[in-house]
């Protein structure tokens, strides 16, 4: 029996983040997959291939519409859905050969099978070649979220579908209806869109990104209507039903309670994700849930049993990639008995639509509801010189300072690159900064990250540049 | 009209306050004379006045580190006064010492500062951050040397074994860097001698009710030493002297830092051209000025420019000491306190009151020869204090 400092179930961000982090502190590791392919929900039916998708379909899309703003005239575009598929999968493999590398490179076991306690200590890896038993002083569960459903309805991978099916389809829905106007419902609405499936969301709340502040999803609702995208805003679906190639949606208006059927050739259900911690059998180990489901831990990401941990999809917090990876160094860390430290409300939420959306700290909503006294700087792309000669001037970046102290509370974007420039406002936030610090540092020109200097102006005495 | 409130000029040393706390709100009604807040720098803590009647308008937050001169506030004198709130009395305009209040400065650790930080078990309010604002940087955090915790290794004891962590203030950090510095950048070593007080002691006993008498005041012994090492300085220049750059300084005047203790710590007052005042005078400038040190409402003047200092750590039990320098001074004369001993006079062996003397001093400047000739002179003229009138 194979003996181990640390055993880590689940490879994706969080669990293979860990490992490598656990290795450079001189543990002896192993990581449990049990897909064939390292990278967990992320790397393979996730982040990556999603972020794939949205750049192809981005290209073709711009080719067709946008294109001939520029005077660049094309005849007869056109685009093959499974070349771009097969290259989506090769980023996938490529991506996924590198971390097989890392673990290579940090002397981390992998086994492939899965994971079950038999013990607290003790973990049985079932394989089809065969079974296998290790043992780890430390047990780090990251195990991850699968996709839900809504009750009474089925997914059947086939017509009625998850962002997993979404991303390797055969072929271009011609109607394609998304449940849930969240980040993952609305990315995948941009690629199909793209490719010229005719889409429409339905959402149960009255905006979408709803969890985001409020004049983001409203911002956003207008550009997606603007390019066609149908809305079904405060609408509960109540059935789905697939009949050979058709889908039929049942949806009640949640205020008139009208009932509106709709139907295309595929439904996406992306209403959320569960904790996953099927198959584990967490209770030979004594490693209890929450309520809702999430393996229940303390803030030092530590269970109820002392010696495991978890983290990532499966323990509380936004279900975020990067969030794991920041749980999977912290935990790895905590093992080592060092203090590391994360601060949740600086965590940044980001859509890869386009324009992208992104955020970080409170929403005007959330300081509202606190009530605290803050101040809004906004700036938009249109008064960008970057953004006017890429023809990107939708959206806005929004700055929200404490009124008195003048430091940064939350910053909300929406504009090209958007995905990118939250970073400079992680930055800011944690360590602090006031709108005025970052009005006070120089900004290349022209760059769309000037937005968010004069964002700051603006906070700060209202007295933007360039606006 | 609108006044602006500035940090004003406090001493000569004095180039940056930290804003303790506002003592008005911000539009508020402040009238002329009041204190509006309370500011403390390397040497002590003070409040403002208001220079005339208005309403306050903040600009400066509690915590500020502020430079001489930087604008904290407005007052808007052309707002009429609110009926209802009272005028009060113009108050003394000078500044105060007053109690230090803790410091309220916030203090940031960087993303990886705050990890080392608890990592050496430091709290973010022990360390002063050297980046923007006060930021702690990553350097800050390295440097950061928790307080000696060896204790916790003993592990047995059962008692109650809290640790309280203070943040030093501004008057403590700065007499900690200015000890540090007269150890680090001084020649300083200490002679010793001892002074039979007999004659002393007949004298102040003969005379003290008279001398309370006429002058108001009581016969101490500090009058008696800050007038003998005054005389004394006259044959001995250079323990009145100070080292500036290539150059030494020499006055002609003796001014005289007294240490006295307060309950923030040891203040200096000086007592101005000792070498002319009676005994009497010089009593009357000590009693002033220690009173005025231990209600802490001294003035940055009044503590500054000493060329000699005296300190007596005999109030408190001392027999002997080797006390450090109040640079950029060259000298200072350590009393203690007077115990009967036997000593041998004329071959016969008696009791008599002695106190044991120490001058420490700056052996860049002042000789052996010196600074031993300038004791043996002060024991000479408190063992014979006729030789004062005498001047021999």
């Amino acid at each position: 029996m194979k003996e181990f400092d640390v055993v880590i179930i689940g490879s994706g961000p969080g669990g293979y983040i860990c490992a490598v982090r656990c290795a450079q502190l001189g543990l002896k590791t192993a990581i449990i997959e049990k897909y064939n392919t390292l990278g967990g929900t992320c790397l393979n039916v996730g982040c990556i291939p999603s972020k794939a998708w949205l750049d192809s379909s981005e290209k073709y899309h711009e080719l067709t519409h946008s294109f001939s703003e520029h005077g660049i005239h094309v005849k007869d575009a056109s685009f093959d859905f499974l070349k771009m598929s097969a290259r989506v999968q090769k980023v996938v493999t490529d991506v996924s050969a590198g971390i097989s590398f890392l673990m290579k490179k940090n002397k981390i076991t992998v086994f492939n099978g899965l994971g079950t306690f038999t013990d607290a200590n003790t973990i049985l890896i079932k394989n089809t070649k065969g079974d296998e038993t290790i043992t780890g002083k430390k047990i780090v569960i990251a195990t991850g979220s699968k996709p839900t459903s809504l009750p009474g309805v089925v997914i059947d991978k086939k017509r009625i579908i998850t962002s997993t099916e979404a991303l390797s389809l055969k072929e271009v829905p011609k109607k394609l209806i998304v449940i849930g106007g969240g980040v993952i419902g609305l990315e995948l609405t941009s690629v199909f869109k793209r490719l010229g499936s005719e889409v429409t969301v339905i959402e149960y709340a009255d905006s979408i990104i709803a969890m985001m502040d409020a004049e983001l999803g409203k911002n956003l609702h207008k550009l997606f209507v603007k390019d066609g995208v149908k809305f079904l805003l405060g609408h509960g679906v109540t059935a789905v039903e697939s009949i050979g190639n058709l889908v039929k949606v049942k949806a009640k208006d949640k205020s008139s309670e009208k009932i509106i059927e709709i139907e295309g050739d595929y439904c996406l259900v992306a209403v959320g994700r569960r904790p996953y911690t099927d198959g584990l059998l967490l209770e030979n180990a004594g490693v209890k849930l929450d309520d809702r489901g999430r393996i229940e831990t303390n803030n030092y990401l530590q269970t109820n049993v002392p010696h495991i941990y978890a983290l990532g999809d499966v323990v509380k917090g936004a279900m975020l990639a990067h969030k794991a990876e920041e749980e999977g160094v912290f935990v790895a860390e905590v093992i080592c008995g060092q203090k590391p430290h994360i601060d949740y409300n600086l965590i940044p939420g980001v859509v890869y639509t386009w324009p992208e959306v992104s955020s970080v700290g409170l929403s005007e909503e959330q300081l509202k509801k606190e009530g605290k006294e803050y101040k809004v700087g906004s700036f938009p792309f249109k008064a960008s010189g970057r953004a006017r000669a890429s023809n990107e001037a939708d959206g806005f970046v929004k700055v929200l300072a404490d009124k008195k102290t003048d430091e940064i509370l939350g910053v909300h974007m929406i504009g090209p690159r958007v995905a990118d420039m939250i970073a400079e406002a992680v930055v800011a936030m944690e360590y602090r900064a006031s709108a005025e610090d970052i009005a006070r540092i120089s900004h290349a020109h022209p760059t769309y990250s000037e937005a968010f200097k004069e964002a700051c102006l603006s906070a700060t005495d209202n007295r933007a540049l360039n606006m | 009209m609108s006044l602006e409130l500035k940090i004003p000029v406090i001493g000569e040393s004095v180039t940056e306050v930290t804003l303790s706390s506002w003592m008005k709100k911000d539009g508020e009604y402040v009238n002329e004379g009041e204190s509006v807040c309370e500011i403390e720098s390397d040497k002590a803590s003070m409040e403002l006045p208001a220079p005339s009647s208005g309403i306050l308008k903040i600009l400066a937050k509690a915590g500020d580190e502020l430079k001489i001169g930087a604008i904290i506030g407005e007052l808007d004198t052309s707002a009429a006064k609110p009926v209802n709130q009272p005028s009060i009395e113009k108050t003394v305009n000078a500044p105060v010492i007053v109690e230090s209040k803790t410091d309220k400065k916030v203090e940031i650790p960087s993303p990886a500062a705050k990890k080392i930080l608890d990592e050496k078990n430091i709290s973010a309010a022990a360390v002063s951050g050297t980046g923007k604002d006060g930021r702690i940087t990553k350097e800050d955090a390295v440097n950061a040397k928790a307080e000696a915790v060896e204790v916790t290794k003993i592990a047995t004891s059962n008692g109650n074994r809290q640790k309280r962590n203070e943040k030093m203030t501004r008057l403590r950090k700065t007499i900690a860097s200015k000890l540090v510095e007269a150890k680090n950048t001084t020649a300083m070593l200490t002679t010793f001698n001892e002074v039979d007080m007999f004659a002393l002691m007949e004298l102040r006993k003969k005379y003290k009710d008279t001398f309370k008498e006429k002058h108001g005041v009581g016969l101490g012994f500090m009058s008696f030493f800050t007038k003998a090492c005054a005389v004394a300085i006259k044959d001995f220049p250079s323990v009145n002297a100070q080292i500036n750059g290539d150059e030494i300084i020499f006055h002609n005047y003796v001014d005289m830092g007294i240490a006295v203790s307060t309950p923030k710590g040891l203040v200096v007052p000086v007592v101005r051209n000792a070498e002319t005042l009676s005994l009497a005078q010089i009593e009357k400038e000590i009693l002033g000025l220690a009173t005025k040190a231990r209600d802490g409402k001294i003035s940055m003047d009044e503590m500054s420019g000493g060329t000699f200092s005296i300190t007596n750590g005999g109030v408190f039990g001392s027999m002997l000491s080797t006390p450090i320098l109040n640079i950029p001074q060259s000298a200072i004369l350590g009393m203690h306190n007077i115990v009967e001993r036997p000593v041998a006079i004329n071959g016969q062996v008696v009791i008599r009151p002695i106190m044991y003397l120490a001058l420490s001093y700056d052996h860049r400047i002042i000789d052996g020869r010196e600074s031993v000739s300038f004791l043996k002179k002060v024991k000479e003229l408190i063992e014979d204090p006729s030789r004062l009138l005498l001047d021999i």
